[in-house]
């Protein structure tokens, strides 16, 4: 395999984003669809072709490709340069993966929106920036993909962005990222400092040589870590992610659930070496991971928008990932990652397409009953449910229970409480998962036909436009149907074929991870194995088999009992849910208000900001200094020019006799000043 | 042999009396005449030197400097009646047409 080939995967999308971003309104819109589909496709090829040839026996463990120097400035030099190894290869795969199927089911579900080729343009620039940043093989390289996504998912949350709320849900993305890249810069540049150079390899078998742990590892590794809360929507800079739903619901599945936001996992994964170096460092990961994934799951389970629900799940499930990399189990976090790639995306699709059988409807007070009319979403969605419940044998299961296991017989007693914490979230994730899964699809229909003003955003007006004029002859699925009262209706094939092959993979994609004690060989570990070998500590301590079926039992029982409540107070009876927040109305009012954070945040940082924007930088520095200089520079011109705009008289005897004392002042300097001056 | 310095004192006072007389007066006509009178300070000054370097240089330079008073005269006369039949007046202050 020529590893030339490597340039081409991130190279195609970019030209995809270039062909649509110049000439798409100009193209009729399949062409600007299949120019967005084959340039998104040809690397899912390339990148199968690349699995095969790793996969097989004799084959390097990590392929890599540079261009002639990038940045060379005395001693200190960058090349752009792409490694894979096993781990690339998984988020590879991931990241195309899902990110075709994506584009597909977008076809549809963008049919009838403006800015059409914009949209795939920008889908596409996201898919060029996420693949370089999962194949660079430095710091510097893996941060051009960390900004870029950054922008496409900037502009792709405002997407709609003649509608405020959208335009500023993805200023707030974009702001509260920068805090994270700020860190991510400062620990680039103590690299730089302290070994000059930004190349994985290398600065990694620098510190894999050194037997120091904590101190200046510490101190990077932390900023790092700042770095990735941010991208990966951790605590304390985890407020974005909720917002970031404003965006059309595939790039809420693309990008803020299945790819941009497990970046952080990816990178903290990639910088293992570095963590295993700086306990402390780990610890804060993992502290980080697990409150994250509690404090997501609670707000999680009182929201009533559906998207709203599933973007505080994501932010909950990446807690998970945080902690499986806290405790050092690599590998864990990874599958966890890819699994939640699977369904989370799965999830957000089907969501999408409810949205889209509803024309736009996302307050899940609003749906029900809807299991029958459809049935493809609805047992799509059903394995996304159990697959993200840990549900055996969904891919959730393996994948989270892994995590539960090695945070449990990790020698840290911290670990223990970790564990505890994982589990109850576990039991939340069932809960809330299975609530928007009854509210959604069971009980009585709630839902009706609103006037386009009620609708929450663009997408919605369009679709209610349309289906006034074609009523549920869109598809097959509508057709066979009782003709319904108001136009619910299953969404087109090209919008479920991604939903069915997402659910295979939910379904099935756990299953290269069976642990031993369930009979299988953990194949997922082996795999990663060869780049997590270098790990300092082995942390995979051997348990029993027993505990590790006994933990399984647990967590299965913890997402038994949660499915039971939600079916008790949303199936079961419907009322009680609400009678229940009314007795806890303060905690109800709590979660409802996601703890006030947005508020919390605003008081003690924006607000005190602002203030001090208002008055130092606008007041004194622009209004003082800035200001005061224009003013005073244009000030002293026009006073000057008031003083000599007297000699332009306009009379020309004045400038006559000027003229006369000039000539006679030069002869008086000729006659009489000739001797006092100079020559 | 008149000494050459009478000839430049004079012609220094025709000059300055040309020059007070531009800028004081305010008739077209006269400023005219006070140019001429400049002209031909700095005419004899030319004829002076001449005479005494006996070079015929700066008798022909003369000659050239009257055939231009010859053409201006003609020009500027022609303005000055233009002008005085547009207006009513040759005071230059109240010639300004293109002010403002």
């Amino acid at each position: 395999m020529n590893p030339q080939l490597l340039w081409l995967i991130p190279i195609l999308p970019f030209a995809g984003f270039l062909i649509n971003g110049i000439l798409g309104r100009k193209l009729p819109r399949a062409l600007v669809a299949s120019i967005a589909l084959l340039f998104t496709a040809a690397p899912a090829l390339i990148v199968a072709q690349l699995w095969l040839y790793m996969k097989s026996a004799g084959a390097p463990l990590s392929l890599s490709v540079s261009s002639v120097p990038w940045i060379a400035v005395s001693g200190f030099h960058v090349d752009f340069a792409f490694t894979v190894d096993h781990l690339t290869l998984i988020m590879l795969g991931v990241v195309t993966c899902v990110g075709f199927l994506i584009h597909l089911y977008s076809v549809s579900y963008m049919a009838h929106e403006d800015g059409y080729s914009r949209f795939f343009a920008y889908l596409n620039l996201f898919m060029f920036f996420m693949l370089v940043l999962v194949l660079a093989s430095s710091f510097l390289l893996l941060f051009i993909g960390w900004e870029g996504v950054g922008l496409a998912s900037y502009l792709l949350i405002g997407f709609y962005f003649t509608k405020d709320s959208a335009a500023n849900a993805g200023k707030k993305a974009f702001i509260v990222n920068r805090i994270g890249d700020f860190g991510f810069l400062i620990a680039m540049f103590l690299l730089v400092a302290h070994y000059g150079t930004l190349d994985f390899n290398t600065i990694f078998a620098s510190i894999s040589a050194s037997p120091l742990t904590g101190g200046f590892f510490t101190a990077v590794a932390l900023l790092l870590v700042l770095g990735a809360t941010g991208k990966s929507a951790q605590i304390p800079l985890y407020i974005w992610l909720p917002d970031a739903m404003e965006g059309p619901t595939p790039v809420s599945a693309l990008i803020h659930a299945a790819t941009m936001v497990t970046a952080g996992i990816y990178m903290v994964a990639r910088c293992h070496v570095l963590f295993d170096h700086s306990p402390v460092a780990l610890t804060v990961v993992a502290i980080i991971g697990a409150a994250t994934a509690l404090l997501a799951a609670t707000i999680g389970m009182v929201q009533h928008d559906i998207k709203r629900v599933l973007a505080y799940s994501t932010v909950s499930q990446l807690g998970y990932m945080f902690l499986a990399c806290g405790i050092g189990a690599y590998s864990a976090g990874i599958f966890h990652l890819m699994t939640h790639a699977f369904f989370k995306g799965l999830l957000f699709l089907a969501a999408g397409s409810v949205i889209h059988a509803l024309s736009g409807e996302q307050d899940m007070r609003r749906m029900g009953g809807l299991w029958e009319k459809i049935p493809i979403t609805f047992w799509t969605m059903t394995a996304a449910v159990f697959a993200i419940c840990g549900i055996f044998p969904f891919s959730g299961f393996f994948s989270k229970d892994e995590i539960l296991y090695q945070t449990f017989i990790s020698p840290n007693p911290l670990h223990l409480l970790l564990w505890f914490v994982g589990l109850v979230t576990a039991g939340l994730t069932s809960f809330y998962m299975f609530r928007l899964w009854f509210k959604t699809f069971f009980g009585e229909s709630r839902f009706e036909q609103h006037g386009s003003s009620h609708f929450p955003d663009l997408h919605a007006a369009h679709l209610a436009a349309v289906h006034a004029s074609k009523t549920s002859t869109l598809t097959l699925e509508a057709d066979l149907e009782p003709a319904p009262a108001h136009s619910v209706h299953e969404s087109p094939w090209i919008m479920t074929l991604p939903l069915i092959i997402l659910a295979i993979l939910s379904l099935i994609g756990g299953w290269v991870g069976i642990p031993a004690a369930l009979g299988g060989h953990n194949e997922f570990e082996h795999f990663l194995a060869p780049v997590f070998s270098a790990a300092a500590e082995p942390v995979v301590a051997t348990a029993s088999h027993a505990v590790e079926l006994t933990l399984a039992a647990v967590s299965l029982l913890t997402a038994a009992l949660g499915f039971f409540v939600a079916y008790l107070f949303y199936y079961r009876k419907p009322g009680s849910a609400a009678a229940l927040a009314k007795k806890f109305a303060p905690i109800y009012s709590l979660l409802d208000h996601k703890y006030w954070v947005d508020e919390i945040y605003g008081r003690m940082i924006i607000a005190p900001l602002l203030m001090f924007s208002r008055i130092f930088l606008n007041g004194f520095v622009d209004g003082g200094i800035v200001q005061g200089t224009s003013t005073g520079l244009a000030v002293s011109t026009r006073g000057s020019g008031w003083l000599v705009r007297r000699i332009q008289s306009g009379n020309i005897r004045s400038y006559a006799g000027w003229l006369a004392i000039g000539a006679a002042a030069v002869i008086a300097i000729v006659l009489f000043g000739h001797h006092t001056l100079p020559h | 042999m008149v000494p050459i310095a009478y000839y430049l004192i004079l012609a220094a006072i025709l000059f300055s009396i040309g020059i007070a007389a531009f800028l004081i007066k305010r008739n077209v006509i006269t400023i005219f005449m006070s140019i001429e009178l400049m002209l031909n300070a700095v005419n004899l000054t030319f004829v002076a030197f001449s005479h005494m370097w006996h070079q015929v240089n700066g008798q022909i330079f003369v000659f050239f400097v009257m055939v231009v008073a010859a053409a201006e005269a003609a020009v500027g006369l022609a303005i000055i009646i233009a002008l005085f039949r547009m207006r009513q007046t040759l005071d230059v202050d109240q010639i300004n047409l293109l002010k403002n």
